[in-house]
C-alpha cells in the first residue's frame, strides 16, 4: 500500500473512532461503551476462548455457503449469459428468487430439513445464488465475441476456451460478486444462526441481546470486521494485483 | 497432395423480425491448388469476410460444401489472421501462440519454434510482453507469428495490414513472404487493395457486390523478384483494359 493511502486509511478510521468515542461520553450509558472498554472486553473474550469458538464456527459455515454459491451461481450465470433461449425461460424464476425475503428461506429450510446443519448451510446458499447469477449472466453478456471466435479458429478445446477466454474476462465479475457475497452471506448467516443454531455469533449475539449486554456484541462485530479487512488484504486485494498484471 | 475445394451455393443472412433476407454469396466455386498464394478482391460489404468465416469453419449455415482433401488428417485445416490481431491482452505474446499450437507450453521444442518465428518477425524482444505494450504493428506480426506456428493446411488472411501505415504494411508484406517461402502452404488473402494483391499473389480472385460471386480468375504472372511499383502499376492497367467489368471494383 503505498503511504498517502495508509495514511488516508488510517486517518478516516481514527475519525470513526472519534466520533463514536463522543458519543459515548455525551450518552453515558452502558448502552453504549466507549472504544477503550470494547478493546478491554475483546481482549478478555479471546483470551477465555469463547469468541474464537463462536467465530470459527461462523466462519466455517461462510466458507461452505460462500464457495457452494460461487460454483453453483457462477456455472448457471455464464450458461443463462450464453444462451438466449435459457436466458428467456429462467429469466422469471430468477427475479422470484431475487426478491423471496432472506427470513422467509431460513424458516423454511429450518420447517422442512429440522434445525440441522445442512438446513442452515442451504439457507444460505439459496439466498446468495441469485445474486451470484445476475451478475455473472452480466458479465457472460460481455463477452468479447472476437476472441470466442478466435478460439474457435485455433480450435482450443472446451476447458481451454474456459480458462484462457472466458474466466479472465469474467474475473471483475466474479470479483465484484465475491465481495458483495461475503458482505450478504454475514448477515444472513447471523440470522440463520439466531434462529436454529446452538452455537456461531448470531446464537451468541442473540444471548447477549436477551441479557442488553452492549458491550459483548460490539465485541464480536469488531472481531468480525477484523476477519472480513483480513481477507480483503490478505487474499482479495492480491488476487486483484495479480490478476491485473497485464494492463 | 493437398487440395481445398470451395462450393458456396448459397449463404444468406435473415434479420431478426424481418421476413426477407440478405444474400452474401451465390454460386461461389473455386479450388486452390497446394502452397498457392490466392488473393481474394471485392468491394466492401461483398462477403469476404463472410466466405472466409465459412472456410474456417466458425459459420456453418450455408448451402453448398468445403471440401479438404489431404492425407495428413492430423493437422489442423485452416489458421486464420483476422482484420484485428485478437491476441488475448491477458497472455504474453508466447503464450498466445503457445495456446493456438495446441502444443504443451512446457516443451523446449515448441519454444524454439515460437522463437524462431518471432525474431522472423523483429519480435524476439517482446516473447514475454503482454499484447498492451506492443504497438499495432507489433501486434499484427505477432498474430501473424501465431498464424504460422500452427501447422495448418491453409493460412486464411482477413485484410490483415489494413490501418498500418505505408512502411509498416510493406515491412508486413515483406515478412508474410518471407515466412511463407521458408514454410510453404495455402493461403487465401483477402484485400481490398488491388497493389496489395498484385504484390502478393500467384493468382487473384474478383468478388462481385453481394450476392457475390467469382467474376474473374487472374493469374499474376510477374516474376516475384520483379514485383517493383512500377511494374504493379503496368500490370494493372492491362487488367483494367483486358477486363472492362472490374473497372468498377478497382
Amino acid at each position: 500500500m503505498p503511504r498517502s493511502s495508509f495514511l488516508t486509511s488510517t486517518l478516516s478510521l481514527g475519525a470513526l473512532l472519534l466520533i463514536w468515542q463522543l458519543c459515548a461520553l455525551l450518552a453515558s450509558t452502558p448502552l453504549l461503551p466507549e472504544p477503550a472498554e470494547v478493546l478491554v472486553a475483546l481482549f478478555n473474550e479471546i483470551t477465555r476462548g469463547e469468541l474464537p469458538h463462536h467465530l470459527a464456527i461462523t466462519l466455517y459455515r461462510l466458507t461452505v455457503s460462500f464457495f457452494i454459491a460461487m460454483t453453483i451461481g457462477s456455472a448457471v450465470g455464464i450458461a443463462l449469459g450464453r444462451s438466449q433461449k435459457a436466458n428467456a425461460f429462467f429469466d422469471n424464476w430468477l427475479i422470484i428468487f431475487l426478491n423471496i425475503p432472506a427470513l422467509v428461506t431460513i424458516i423454511l429450510c429450518y420447517v422442512w430439513f429440522g434445525l440441522i446443519e445442512t438446513a442452515a448451510i442451504l439457507a444460505v446458499v439459496v439466498n446468495k445464488i441469485p445474486n451470484v447469477i445476475v451478475t455473472l449472466r452480466e458479465g457472460a453478456r460481455n463477452l468479447d465475441e472476437d476472441l470466442v471466435q478466435m478460439a474457435k479458429a485455433y480450435q482450443f478445446s472446451r476447458l481451454k476456451m474456459l480458462r484462457h477466454v472466458i474466466l479472465p474476462q469474467l474475473y471483475p465479475y466474479i470479483m465484484a460478486s465475491a465481495r458483495t457475497g461475503l458482505a450478504l452471506i454475514w448477515k444472513i448467516i447471523l440470522v440463520v444462526e439466531l434462529l436454529g443454531r446452538s452455537d456461531g455469533m448470531g446464537y451468541q449475539i442473540h444471548l447477549f441481546f436477551q441479557l442488553f449486554d452492549v458491550t459483548s456484541i460490539l465485541v464480536y462485530t469488531v472481531a468480525f470486521i477484523i476477519v472480513i479487512q483480513l481477507i480483503e488484504t490478505a487474499i482479495l486485494k492480491p488476487l486483484d494485483t495479480h490478476s491485473q498484471r497485464w494492463k | 497432395m493437398t487440395q481445398l475445394t470451395i462450393n458456396i451455393k448459397e449463404k444468406s443472412f435473415s434479420a431478426t423480425g424481418k421476413a426477407e433476407k440478405h444474400i452474401a454469396i451465390k454460386d461461389l466455386f473455386f479450388e486452390q491448388a497446394e502452397n498457392g498464394f490466392t488473393c481474394i478482391v471485392g468491394p466492401s460489404g461483398c462477403g469476404k469476410t463472410t466466405l472466409l468465416n465459412i472456410i474456417a469453419e466458425l459459420d456453418t449455415q450455408f448451402t453448398g460444401e468445403i471440401k479438404l482433401k489431404t492425407q495428413n488428417s492430423n493437422v489442423n485445416a485452416t489458421s486464420y489472421v483476422f482484420q484485428t490481431p485478437r491476441l488475448l491482452p491477458w497472455r504474453t505474446v508466447q503464450e498466445n501462440i503457445a495456446l493456438a499450437t495446441n502444443e504443451p507450453e512446457t516443451s523446449a521444442e515448441s519454444k524454439a519454434a515460437i522463437t524462431h518465428i518471432l525474431s522472423n518477425l523483429g519480435l524476439d524482444k517482446f516473447v514475454n510482453s503482454y499484447p498492451h505494450h506492443l504497438s499495432l504493428g507489433m501486434q499484427r506480426r505477432a498474430a501473424l507469428a501465431r498464424a504460422f506456428s500452427v501447422t495448418a493446411h491453409v493460412l486464411l488472411m482477413d485484410e490483415p495490414f489494413v490501418s498500418l501505415d505505408q512502411p509498416t504494411a510493406r515491412k508486413a508484406r515483406e515478412l508474410l513472404l518471407k515466412l511463407w517461402h521458408e514454410q510453404p502452404r495455402s493461403i487465401l488473402f483477402v484485400t481490398h487493395d488491388l497493389s496489395e494483391a498484385i504484390e502478393l499473389a500467384d493468382r487473384i480472385l474478383f468478388l462481385s457486390p453481394a450476392p457475390s460471386r467469382i467474376i474473374a480468375d487472374v493469374t499474376v504472372d510477374i516474376q516475384r523478384s520483379e514485383r517493383a511499383a512500377n511494374n504493379i502499376a503496368e500490370f494493372k492497367d492491362r487488367l483494367i483494359q483486358n477486363n472492362k467489368q472490374l473497372e468498377p471494383l478497382i
